[in-house]
């Protein structure tokens, strides 16, 4: 059996394992392309990863890029295209602050009221593109584009200064939190703060897997992803599970913003993070939906986020990080197919080995049992 | 004067040997029939001979001329034309359409080609009318225009791969007399089969694979059934049939006036009305796509019967989802296992907790219990025979019986008051399927109510207790399955006879005139 285990293993380090390599490569090719050296900014980056504070901010980014991830995994885990994460975690971003601006109850209650109402909001925006597929049949990709854009709208008129906004200079807010809704950092020392909400992450991470893989639910929930048929004939009922997964991932979606709402900014405003949503749909991919491996991808994301500011002082484009980025994406996708198929014949041929010798579970006579099925 | 001549032929797939020194050799102008159970590498061999695979070892010779084939462009330019078992056609393209589509060249597409496929049609008696959309027509006429096809484009040897398969009797008569037609005319038909009667029937010669290699060749005139099918198997060929009536008079499933229509309104299940008792099996016999797949859907929930009801014991189950109904007792062996019953990618444990994700072993109350689904995994593994060296390999590498010997099993263990078996032994080897029929059998003993749909009427005959068929939607005939011929069977199907089927006999059935 442990050799099965091993060949698990070893297929599922070998996708990100070839496609990062790949990754690097094309890029140290677009590096020579425009002239450039093609190893010292990668040896200036992997310098950065050392420096404490460095650290800091690559921990607090990865903590948003991590639960924005968890939210489209959770969607690809049953075949859903959420692309509506990016809407959906800067309304409900918006939506805690408003709450967290207005309301002032004791931090006990205030936090827990200002992540729940992120977590609403978030469903209640990917849940519009749940109802519209499954009432009216609209592809969920199409409806969380649009909301995407809508969301746009809807925080622009938000911030109307007769509505919710606070005008700060030319800057566009909500005004600022009450402090019970802050959440405290955890001090690093001279490195700086790691958000409190970084928990919140590892715990959604925890959460994910025991749903996903230990529950009856996460059962229906990957075999509708598996085989939309087959899981109808176990008998879920496809309708209410799109619907479900679509609230799930709304609401997760609506937590990616929280660690640095409630850690830093204490308002939303213009320059509140953009994008982490359609980031988050590349760290899903990469970390193969697994909770650890979405660790990684958001690490490794964070990394070449906050790593790449230094090259601009060494004469590099800091740019090279995004499209190394873009390049992992692309490689993923192929390297993760490829080798997917790859393990599938090459375990079909090992199961007709085995059973060709004759290693047969649980049967004492392998000598006299034939293979009889091919 | 030998028309193909395979020699030696072998073929290894990494860690499988699908061929091993396969010898054929075809005479002109004769029938060659190729026979072997599901899995025996019939299919392997025809790839290569049809240039779809190269051999790694071994001869290919056409007209005494030995020739190597890359790809099937080169087998059909030296005359060897393949009949695919699924029809490889346009529906919404007229025959004549279809008939030049890619062999553009040869005869163009307008008149010319016309007057070619009716001067084929009539030279070997096809009756192929070339202005009809293929979509009108039946599955037998589909079968002719794929003949008159390979024909077209100058095939002298012709593969027929299972054309049996999808036929009822009175059409498999029709197409024999085609293949004599063809081979009056000098042409050779490899035809591949695993039904013993009709290769005895059509054939001048037959030879026998086993397990990847031939194993020897036959007269039909000097064999009889048994010794071939001993030579196939390489043992006695099971038989279904079920010893003793288990019959009770408690009815388990009963379906009243069941009726289910397409959204354009047109009724693909009308006035249907069965009760199953414990202990007792209801074959339907039916030609594809005469309602046995919607059957199916409203029996298991995944459509709702428009109107009607359906009643396990004694509750009405007609508004009951589908995981109701299976908690409930209702088993399920679905007709397509690769859709329906298995997720080809996750381990065999997670397989086994398909469809029964809510029930024990597999869950304590809204947690999973993946331990004792894996002990139990293992118990089903050795209890049904399933051919595998774990539980975590993935369901998609287990052979076609193997996964099928894991549904039932799983069905099993939850102890249904009521099965679903659709197709049960579809694509199986003979090993498994007389397996699944015990198991049937068995289950039937301690009175499980079975509802069996098989196009193997072999099968529905010798398993059933009694035989519904079914014709455009609508049981339209009923039959004692102990007094009823495969042929009175077929003539029903094609809606030619109705009500209550006895069998004649002396005569034929007024009713038997092939479509």
């Amino acid at each position: 059996m442990k050799k099965f285990d091993k060949e698990r293993v070893l297929l599922a380090v070998a996708g990100p394992v070839i496609a990062l390599a790949v990754a690097f490569v094309l890029s140290a090719i677009v590096l020579i392309a425009s002239g450039k050296n093609p190893v010292e900014p990668f040896a200036l980056m992997f310098e950065q990863a050392g420096f404490s504070d460095i650290q800091v901010l690559i921990v607090n980014q990865a903590s948003m890029y991590y639960i924005a991830a968890l939210a489209v995994a959770i969607g690809f885990r049953m075949n859903l295209f959420n692309i509506g994460v990016d809407g959906q975690y800067q309304l409900a971003a918006m939506m805690a602050a408003i709450v967290g601006v207005h309301a002032n109850l004791p931090a006990v209650l205030q936090i827990p009221l200002l992540l729940l109402t992120a977590v609403l909001t978030g469903a209640f925006w990917s849940g519009i593109a749940g109802v519209l597929k499954i009432t009216r049949g609209v592809s969920e990709v199409v409806a969380t584009i649009m909301l995407n854009s809508i969301a746009t709208a809807v925080i622009g008129y938000l911030w109307l200064p007769d509505v919710f906004g606070v005008k700060v200079g030319n800057n566009n807010t909500t005004g600022e939190m009450h402090d019970s809704g802050w959440v405290p950092g955890i001090d690093m020392g001279a490195a700086g703060e790691v958000y409190g909400l970084v928990i919140l992450a590892v715990l959604l991470g925890i959460g994910y897997w025991v749903v996903l893989n230990r529950t009856r639910f996460g059962f229906d929930l990957r075999a509708s992803g598996a085989s939309e048929t087959a899981a109808a004939a176990s008998g879920v009922d496809p309708k209410r599970m799109v619907l479900t997964a679509m609230l799930i991932s709304g609401g997760l979606a609506g937590l990616a913003g929280l660690p640095i709402l409630l850690g830093d900014t204490h308002t939303y405003s213009l320059n509140f993070p953009t994008g982490i949503g359609f980031l988050g749909i590349g760290i899903a991919l990469l970390g193969r939906n697994s909770p650890v491996g979405i660790a990684f991808a958001a690490l490794l994301w964070a990394w070449l986020d906050k790593a790449s500011p230094e090259l601009d002082f060494h004469g590099y484009d800091k740019e090279i990080a995004v499209i190394m980025q873009g390049l992992i994406v692309l490689s993923v996708v192929v390297s993760y197919e490829a080798v997917r198929e790859w393990g599938l014949r090459r375990q079909q041929r090992r199961v007709g080995a085995e059973l060709a010798a004759g290693h047969v579970l649980g049967a004492t006579d392998n000598t006299t049992k034939e293979v009889a099925g091919r | 004067m030998t028309a193909v001549e395979l020699a030696g032929i072998t073929k290894r797939f990494p860690g499988v040997v699908a061929n091993h020194d396969i010898h054929l050799t075809v005479r002109k102008g004769t029938v060659h029939a190729l026979v072997g159970e599901n899995g025996a590498g019939k299919s392997t061999l025809m790839k290569i001979l049809y240039g779809m695979q190269k051999p790694d070892e071994g001869t290919i010779a056409i007209d005494g001329e030995q020739v190597s084939f890359s790809s099937p462009a080169d087998a059909i330019a030296r005359g060897i034309g393949m009949v695919h078992q699924h029809f490889m056609l346009a529906d919404n393209l007229t025959v004549l359409e279809n008939v030049v589509l890619g062999s553009e060249k040869l005869y163009g597409i307008g008149g010319r080609a016309r007057r070619k496929i009716k001067e084929i049609s009539e030279r070997y008696g096809l009756d192929v009318r070339p202005d009809l959309l293929v979509e009108e027509l039946g599955v037998a006429a589909r079968q002719r225009v794929e003949i008159l096809k390979v024909l077209y484009r100058g095939a002298r040897t012709l593969i027929l791969d299972e054309p049996t398969a999808v036929l009822v009797p009175q059409e498999v008569d029709a197409l024999f007399a085609n293949l004599r037609e063809l081979k009056s005319e000098g042409l050779s038909v490899i035809f591949i089969s695993h039904k013993l009667g009709e290769v005895l029937s059509v054939a001048d010669d037959i030879t026998v694979i086993r397990r990847g290699t031939t194993v020897g060749t036959a007269v039909p005139s000097r064999t009889t059934p048994r010794q071939l099918a001993e030579m196939m198997v390489g043992s006695e060929l099971p038989t279904p049939e079920t010893a003793e009536s288990t019959v009770t008079d408690r009815p388990v499933l009963t379906v009243e006036k069941l009726r289910l229509a397409a959204p354009g309104g047109k009724a693909l299940l009308d006035d249907v009305s069965f009760t199953i008792h414990a202990g007792e099996v209801l074959g339907i016999a039916g030609v594809e796509g005469n309602g046995q797949t919607e059957l199916v859907d409203a029996l298991i929930g995944l459509r709702h019967a428009d109107s009607g009801t359906i009643r396990l014991a004694d509750e009405e189950i007609t508004a009951w989802s589908t995981r109701k109904r299976r908690e409930q007792g209702v088993g399920y062996i679905p007709e397509d296992r690769h859709r329906h019953g298995l997720l080809l990618e996750a381990p065999l444990w997670e397989n086994r907790i398909l469809g029964h994700v809510t029930e024990r072993p597999n869950a304590k109350g809204v947690w999973l219990n993946p331990k004792a689904a894996q002990e139990d995994t293992r118990r089903i593994v050795e209890t049904y025979d399933v051919r595998t060296p774990g539980i975590d390999v993935t369901a998609a590498s287990l052979s076609g019986g193997n996964q099928q010997k894991l549904i039932v099993g799983r069905e099993m263990s939850h102890r249904p008051r009521f099965l679903i078996a659709a197709h049960p032994t579809r694509g199986v080897d003979v090993g498994a399927q007389a397996a699944i029929w015990d198991h049937i059998r068995e289950a039937r003993r301690e009175g499980l109510a079975v509802l069996l749909i098989s196009a193997d009427l072999d099968e529905l005959i010798g398993l059933s207790d009694t035989l519904r068929v079914i014709y455009d939607g609508r049981l339209v005939a009923d039959a004692d399955p102990a007094a009823i011929t495969p042929e009175e069977l077929g003539s029903a199907m094609t809606g030619a006879a109705t009500g209550h089927l006895e069998h004649e006999e002396n005569d034929e059935p007024g009713e038997d005139e092939a479509r």
